[in-house]
């Protein structure tokens, strides 16, 4: 339970999916432009990787690799991510059509959001790794606490991002570094500023 | 054989005025995660190059039975598949480069730069120009990658492909003035690079266009 505990800490700020691998990036800065839109998507990111990362770990244990087919993985991966996704959106399509108005666009895109393929993938290296480590993925509790905390650290820096960039319409900025530049420079220092959880131990 | 104008435009467009990094922003995950060394960058982008002709081609060429519905995850088979290739080729013949790259490698399928390309060119165009596209489009992101690569190996650690390039007794340790840059070495210098080459570009090609 310590473990699960200490993963999911960990996942949220000392192995930020976006400040420490970059995974997701791509619809982060395409999203990020006001924050109710991103808080939106970074619920559905959450949703998604809390159903399919557990749903990877128990393929990836009981099915990949007792029959050592290890090397079907990607595919396996993201046609379960695929699926899931279609599903997820038929569920909310179908019982709650005012969540659906809300994040309907998102979700359909989630599939191609390496931050979801990144958790999967992640995963699969942790599994093998040594119990006593911190980063180890033993088992199914501590892959929900895995994706829970992953999906959660991606919220907050879209979310965080998403502020500063509502504030930033004011600033005056150099006319060749406008919109997507500044961006990249402003993600760049608050990557800077978390990798002060980079020491982090629990 | 003469090129038309338009597969001309296919290859040499992603490669400056619509690069894919710089001006449609995919792809930018790996481009961050791979650039600390010049070496596995060179193999990230030939990778992506291969694989992006490659899918690009193959979906033109079943374009037309690709039901719409459904096409999004027959596009994603055939990147899986095609990735799943060139990492089994990788771990046998370039295996430290394969665990250096790590799930990024994985992660080509979600790039984003493979599904939008095969979205945007791939799903309406013939497969010649389809294979232009998707080489101009993979070379664009190669060079991105390799400039970089190249400034953070540099100053980070004063090495290019892993051979030491500043002399050592320039160092402070063996008497000398130098030291390396260690913020380079931080994921988030990335960023700001590629903020600053986005910088670059734009000021320069705004002055071209006026």
């Amino acid at each position: 339970m310590e473990h699960a505990v200490s993963l999911f800490v960990r996942s949220i700020f000392a192995d930020n999916m976006i400040f420490a691998f970059f995974l997701g990036m791509c619809s982060y800065l395409a999203v990020s432009k006001d924050v109710k839109t991103s808080l939106g998507l970074g619920v559905a990111v959450v949703f998604v990787e809390t159903i399919t990362l557990p749903v990877n770990y128990l393929l990836q244990v009981h099915v990949l690799d007792p029959l050592g087919l290890g090397y079907l993985s990607f595919i396996l991966f993201i046609a379960v991510i695929a699926a899931i996704v279609q599903l997820v959106e038929m569920i909310v399509e179908k019982f709650s059509p005012s969540l659906y108005n809300s994040l309907g666009i998102f979700l359909p895109l989630i599939a191609v959001n390496c931050a979801i393929m990144g958790g999967s993938l992640f995963m699969q290296q942790r599994v093998l790794l040594d119990p006593e480590n911190v980063k180890a993925i033993a088992n199914i509790g501590d892959a929900f606490a895995f994706a829970i905390g992953s999906g959660l650290g991606w919220l907050l820096a879209i979310v965080a991002l998403a502020g500063i960039r509502e504030k930033m319409e004011y600033n005056d900025v150099p006319k060749p570094l406008q919109g997507i530049g500044i961006t990249f420079i402003t993600v760049g220092l608050m990557a800077l500023a978390f990798m002060c959880f980079s020491g982090l131990n629990i | 054989m003469a090129l038309s104008k338009k597969t001309k435009e296919a290859f040499l467009g992603p490669l400056n005025v619509n690069n894919p990094v710089l001006v449609q922003i995919l792809g930018i995950c790996s481009a961050l995660a791979v650039t600390v060394q010049l070496k596995p960058a060179l193999v990230m982008g030939i990778s992506v190059t291969i694989i992006v002709a490659m899918s690009n081609v193959v979906v033109s060429l079943i374009r037309k039975s690709i039901p719409s519905r459904i096409r999004i995850i027959i596009q994603l088979v055939v990147v899986a598949a095609l990735v799943t290739i060139v990492s089994e080729v990788l771990k046998a013949f370039a295996y430290d480069v394969a665990m250096q790259l790590s799930v990024y490698l994985g992660l080509i399928i979600t790039n984003c730069i493979l599904m939008g390309r095969l979205e945007a060119f791939a799903m309406t165009n013939d497969p010649l120009d389809s294979l232009m596209d998707g080489l101009g489009n993979g070379l664009g992101y190669a060079w991105i990658l390799v400039a970089v690569a190249f400034v953070r190996e540099f100053f980070g650690s004063g090495k290019l492909l892993g051979y030491q390039i500043i002399p050592d007794s320039w160092y402070v340790a063996n008497g000398g003035f130098y030291e390396n840059c260690g913020m380079m070495l931080m994921p988030a210098m990335a960023l700001i690079l590629v903020g600053c080459i986005i910088w670059a570009h734009r000021a320069y090609n705004d002055k071209e266009a006026k």
